[in-house]
């Protein structure tokens, strides 16, 4: 069969180019040395090219022959696991939305090397670092291309790997091996339920491929896809950190802050979000879009509720991306798949910015984080306080950035569904997230100018910069891949996902101007509160009046302490018991009374063992007769 | 059948036999141990052809010869051993040979 050479082919390159530098990397990085990070980033770049091509490619693509998505391309690689009526391939799938994933991961993945080359320049590990960043950049677009459930579980446990390698990067610190650890544990939690819900979909529908399930979906009962598509949810709300295992997440900043940008913000946290749109028709079989919108939405207003209470900057940041995640699922919840994969596409733009922004902040305050000592930095480092700033209005919904028209396709599109309660939520969760990021954005680089002691900041290395200022206008323009009226990437998106209900006319130009309008609202309280001179006092009779909400805010509602009573403790006291009772008393106790009964019979039955000849021979003696008497009596008796 | 009668050989083949074992049992020497050794093989000798002949069988006859190839054999590469005991600790006393027990 003679092959039409197609953009498909491209696939198994784009997660080729990072997966053999990373190698490279671990095998010789001490020899490559300094040239890691230029080797690194130009791979992964690779990556972004070859995704530019497919793009483009797919655009191009006339729609041909049947069926309900004719640009799709699958690329056979080999077959993976064939034994039985099990056939699983290694495929890839080149469509829409796998492509747009891969151009986020690789296009905002390259922006985040280049930034690493200057931020970790002084690092003793720093070959080490990009073998693992580019290790991550592999396995999350394998997740993205992979063709079925099997495959995407490989690249899903590699992106739990490397973020679990990169939140420990700084093992010797004694908080980054534990967070460290609890990410890993938190997410095998959800990856448990994920292989549950997959084992459940391949009995139902006999297939692993996305194709081949969400085909089945449709003729499955309710009951079975919505426990399906829960135990999915499970695995997503694990790696997309959803209540209730969203608690690895502002741990996980004990990382570089390059990390929280690329992994903890852009792309790894939003695995579960893809995964969900990938098999929406499972999850629209039954009833589980009601759950996953939800407790998208409670995610959503709860993480804002903590990230206006943190003085820590990145954590700050972490309880943000907790919360706009929660407003992906929000989305995918109401059935507007689009509009979620739209807000996650800006979301990776602009938060990936606030990151990058906040790590040069550290970089410059000396690894400071604690947002109390920070003042007026905007002065001391444009760069960096400018590109925040798109950063900032992007985030909170102010027109024309990428923010407001994402946030308000979700909005609009619950709206729409007539779920006017997430839609309250999700507009309550915009006016606080406008709030807590005003916070931040006014405390660091408005007001006073004050720097921690000994601190000598500057502005932000050519390299940060070289990452900072594409993601700052694609912060400002970004929204224009989805303005409405256009719709150009729900449009797109519509033969994977399907479409979704918009409002139209004066009803969404309404809600577009009402989450404008609590945007506007957040903004000005947290002026207000935070630059005007009054503003302090207001703040101290604010807490004294919601004192106890305050409180419980800044210890993260306990419930870190929660999960520490009821799971934590509990698991230990099983293993306790395991190890000191089951395992010393009753196997160590089996195995050595054995060994014990016997040891103390041979003692005294060694004893025979004299040595000498002559007792030996008595004994000798005495068998013959003993035998010969037993003969004689028989020959007698017969 | 004319000579003696078959049951003297028999009660003089008991009395070597017994006499080995006591000598066996009471004697420290080793090369003495061994020489009651060969008493009682030949006891055990004299009962076959003595059987032999009162059952006009041959087989007894032939297995003497067996004992006598083994007994040869055994006497070979016992006083191997018992001479380099002997050339080692500088006696023959098997109660000084005692080093094998637990």
């Amino acid at each position: 069969m003679t092959h039409e050479p197609t953009f498909g082919d491209l696939a198994p390159f784009v997660i080729a180019a990072p997966l053999a530098v990373s190698v490279l990397l671990l095998f010789f990085g001490k020899r490559i040395g300094r040239l890691a990070g230029p080797l690194a980033s130009a791979a992964i770049g690779l990556s972004f090219a070859m995704g530019c091509v497919m793009f483009f490619g797919l655009l191009g693509e006339e729609a041909h022959g049947e069926g309900h998505n004719a640009r799709e391309q699958i690329v056979h690689l080999f077959d993976w696991i064939r034994t039985g009526s099990l056939n699983v391939g290694a495929d890839l799938l080149v469509d829409q939305l796998s492509v747009i994933m891969v151009l986020v991961v690789s296009g905002v993945g390259t922006l985040i090397h280049v930034y690493s080359i200057g931020y970790m320049h002084d690092d003793p590990r720093y070959p080490r670092f990009f073998a693992y960043l580019n290790l991550f950049a592999a396995s999350m677009l394998l997740l993205v291309l992979a063709d079925n459930l099997v495959l995407m579980f490989v690249g899903w446990v590699g992106v739990g790997l490397c973020s679990y390698l990169l939140i420990g990067f700084w093992f010797e610190k004694r908080s980054a091996a534990a967070a460290a650890n609890k990410a890993f544990i938190v997410n095998r939690i959800g990856d448990f339920s994920f292989l549950l819900g997959g084992f459940l979909l391949f009995s139902v529908t006999g297939a692993f491929t996305f194709g081949a399930i969400n085909h089945g979906a449709g003729e499955m009962s309710a009951g079975i896809a919505t426990i399906a598509a829960l135990l999915l949810f499970g695995g997503a709300a694990g790696k997309s950190a959803q209540i209730p295992l969203y608690v690895w997440l502002p741990d996980a900043m004990e990382g570089p802050t390059p990390v929280s940008a690329l992994i903890h913000a852009a792309t790894m946290v939003t695995a579960g979000v893809y995964m969900v749109a990938r098999l929406s028709p499972v999850f629209a079989a039954g009833d589980a879009l009601v759950v996953v919108g939800w407790i998208g939405a409670l995610t959503a207003l709860w993480a804002a509720v903590m990230a206006a209470a943190e003085y820590d900057i990145k954590r700050v940041l972490a309880y943000s991306t907790i919360s706009q995640l929660g407003y992906m699922f929000l989305a995918h919840g109401v059935g507007a798949y689009s509009a979620g994969v739209f807000h996650l596409v800006t979301h990776a733009f602009f938060k990936a910015l606030m990151f990058l922004g906040a790590g040069a902040v550290m970089h410059a305050l000396g690894g400071e984080t604690d947002m109390r000592k920070m003042g007026g930095l905007r002065k001391r480092m444009p760069i960096v306080g400018l590109t925040f700033l798109a950063g900032w209005l992007a985030i909170s919904g102010i027109v024309p950035f990428a923010g407001f028209f994402s946030k308000d396709a979700i909005l609009a599109s619950a709206w729409a569904e007539e779920q006017y309660v997430l839609w309250a939520i999700g507009l309550g969760t915009a006016l606080l997230t406008a709030f807590y990021m005003s916070r931040l954005y006014f405390r660091v680089f408005e007001g006073k100018d004050r720097v921690p002691e000994g601190a000598h900041p500057h502005d932000a290395p050519p390299t940060m910069a070289a990452a900072l200022v594409p993601l700052a206008v694609l912060s400002l323009l970004g929204g224009a891949i989805n303005l409405p009226g256009q719709l150009t990437l729900e449009h797109f998106l519509e033969p994977v996902v399907g479409a979704s209900h918009v409002p139209e006319g004066l009803t969404a130009y309404l809600l577009a101007g009402i989450a404008l309008l609590g945007s506007v609202v957040g903004i000005a309280t947290a002026r207000v509160l935070y630059l005007s001179r009054a503003g302090s006092l207001v703040r101290r009779k604010l807490e004294a009046r919601l004192g106890p909400l305050v409180t419980a805010a800044r210890n993260k509602f306990y419930v870190d302490e929660i999960y520490d009573r009821t799971v934590v403790w509990p698991g230990k006291g099983i293993a306790l018991l395991s190890a000191n009772v089951v395992d010393r008393r009753v196997f160590d106790g089996i195995v050595n009374g054995t060994g014990g009964t016997v040891a103390r019979f041979s003692e005294g039955l060694r004893r025979l063992q004299t040595g000498y000849v002559r007792n030996y021979a008595v004994l000798f003696l005495l068998g013959v007769v003993a035998v010969f008497t037993v003969l004689v009596l028989r020959a007698v008796g017969a | 059948m004319n000579g003696v009668d078959p049951g003297y050989y028999l009660v003089l083949a008991a009395l070597m036999f017994t006499i080995g074992v006591v000598g066996v049992l009471v004697r420290r020497n080793a090369i003495v141990i061994f020489m009651f050794v060969e008493l009682m093989l030949n006891a055990v000798n004299l009962v076959f052809v003595t059987f032999a002949r009162m059952h006009g069988e041959v087989a007894g006859q032939v297995l003497v010869f067996f004992v006598l190839v083994v007994a040869a054999a055994e006497v070979v590469v016992g006083l191997a051993i018992i001479l380099l005991i002997a050339r080692r600790r500088g006696t023959a006393n098997v109660d000084e040979a005692n080093l094998l027990r637990w």
